[in-house]
């Protein structure tokens, strides 16, 4: 049977605005991929163990609260200690253009930022999924 | 790591990894399952379906509370469609499963039907074997959405719990013949909503006529998932059929049926692809050939393939 990609698309932290994740959701799955969707309010731990026992090849975050430098490298970090080493982790949401380089120093594969065509998040996730 | 000795021990990361095998069809998925089966026969298999937006995935939820509540741990497979399109899926029954992501005690894995028709993937079997060696006690299928004829979740379940809900058709719909029949256990969910009566009577109305030789008569029980009422009865009524089942010897005839069933598919998918490496592309391409043309017909066809195949 086909090796389908699959991706956890998660909201970590406070804020309930899910609707560009549920645009990228879509879009993954036109694309083919397999979306695991979690809905929004999720704690770092929650998300990495949803990765884990999922088996996912993606994590992709969105955030729109301002947290995203305390929570996006907290998630690559719980990934570490369960063991998961294979997963890229991207991000997406109203993140300053400055905060990007300290998020990929953390693990974050690639932050896209409102404005972003879908089909980019798509090839990048196929040139570098793992 | 040695995926087969850490799973026995219940290490989430191989189970993880050891469904992904399954599922994909992996190299060493075939020795995983040949290890693990030993182990497995262990754990309760209870099916859940229903139609979509009937509330199966927030009662799973509240359901595996309620077994936890009772001691038990407890494996869930959460079936979702593929597009027929993309071959892409969208899995969100852990949506309304979130909180019982960080229980030690519960492990839940979402997979898409990948092309089955059936209301789960090919595949959800073998992963269901997977949480059984791990030692979970119990196991929840939960089907994608289903409509009248996806019905392929008894082969897999000791119990199968149909979800209803009120205000979906008149009483010729719980007369027509599928998903109604194989009900072991009734749950009305959403049970605030206006036809609860009407539907509770046509379901009794439709086990009233049933003519099976079985003394079981199915408990319909009213739920209202997501304020956690009527769960303990529906857990109780579960529990009541799984006791049932195994002192009346039901559980070993059921399972000794799937396991025949399982045999007979293995069997048909290793002979098909026998044929396909013994017959060669050319010569069935030709053969197609002439019965287009009308110079042979598909049945003589058939015929010398097999006499060559099995000379």
């Amino acid at each position: 049977m086909e090796k389908r990609i699959r991706v956890l698309v998660a909201k970590p932290g406070l804020d309930g605005h899910d609707r560009g994740a549920k645009v990228v959701a879509r879009a993954l799955r036109d694309a083919g991929f397999e979306v695991i969707y979690t809905g929004i309010r999720l704690t770092p731990e929650q998300i990495a163990e949803a990765a884990l026992q999922e088996d996912v090849n993606v994590v992709a975050l969105s955030l729109l609260s301002g947290a995203h430098n305390t929570l996006f490298p907290r998630i690559v970090e719980i990934m570490k200690q369960k063991g998961i080493k294979d997963v890229l982790t991207i991000g997406g949401g109203v993140i300053p253009d400055a905060d990007i380089p300290g998020l990929k120093a953390a693990g974050i594969a690639e932050v896209f930022t409102p404005g972003t065509p879908t089909e980019k998040i798509i090839e990048f996730i196929k040139a570098n999924v793992k | 790591m040695d995926i087969v000795a850490e799973l026995l021990n219940g290490s989430k990361l191989a189970i993880s990894r050891a469904i992904t095998a399954v599922e994909n069809e992996y190299g060493d998925a075939v020795e995983i399952l040949q290890k693990i089966y030993p182990h497995t026969g262990r754990a309760y298999v209870i099916g859940i379906t229903g139609p979509p937006g009937a509330g199966k995935s927030t009662l799973t939820d509240k359901l595996t509370k309620e077994y936890r509540s009772r001691g038990k741990t407890v494996g869930i497979i959460a079936v979702d469609p593929s597009s027929p399109f993309s071959g892409g899926a969208i899995l969100g029954d852990r949506i309304r499963m979130n909180e019982l992501t960080m229980d030690e005690g519960v492990f839940i894995r979402s997979m898409a039907t990948r092309g089955s028709l059936g209301g789960m993937s090919r595949k959800t079997a073998e992963a269901v074997k997977v949480l059984d060696a791990a030692g979970k006690d119990i196991i929840f299928i939960e089907t994608v959405g289903v409509g009248q004829s996806e019905v392929d979740i008894v082969k897999a379940a000791d119990t199968t719990l149909v979800v209803l809900v009120p205000g979906l058709g008149d009483d010729i719909q719980a007369i027509k013949a599928g998903i109604l029949e194989i009900g072991d256990v009734f749950a009305i969910n959403k049970a605030d909503r206006d036809g609860v009566e009407r539907l509770h009577i046509e379901i009794e109305m439709m086990l009233d006529l049933d003519q099976n030789e079985t003394e079981w008569r199915p408990k319909i029980t009213r739920t209202i998932a997501s304020q956690n009422q009527g769960v303990v009865e529906l857990v109780d009524s579960i529990e009541e059929h799984a006791a049932y089942m195994v002192k009346t010897g039901l559980i070993q005839k059921r399972r000794f049926a799937r396991t025949r069933n399982e045999i007979l598919t293995m069997l048909d998918e290793a002979i098909q692809a026998y044929l396909k490496k013994k017959v060669a592309n050319s010569r069935f391409e030709a053969l197609t050939e002439e019965v287009s043309q009308r110079k042979n017909d598909p049945y003589s066809a058939v015929k010398s393939i097999l006499a060559e195949v099995l000379k």
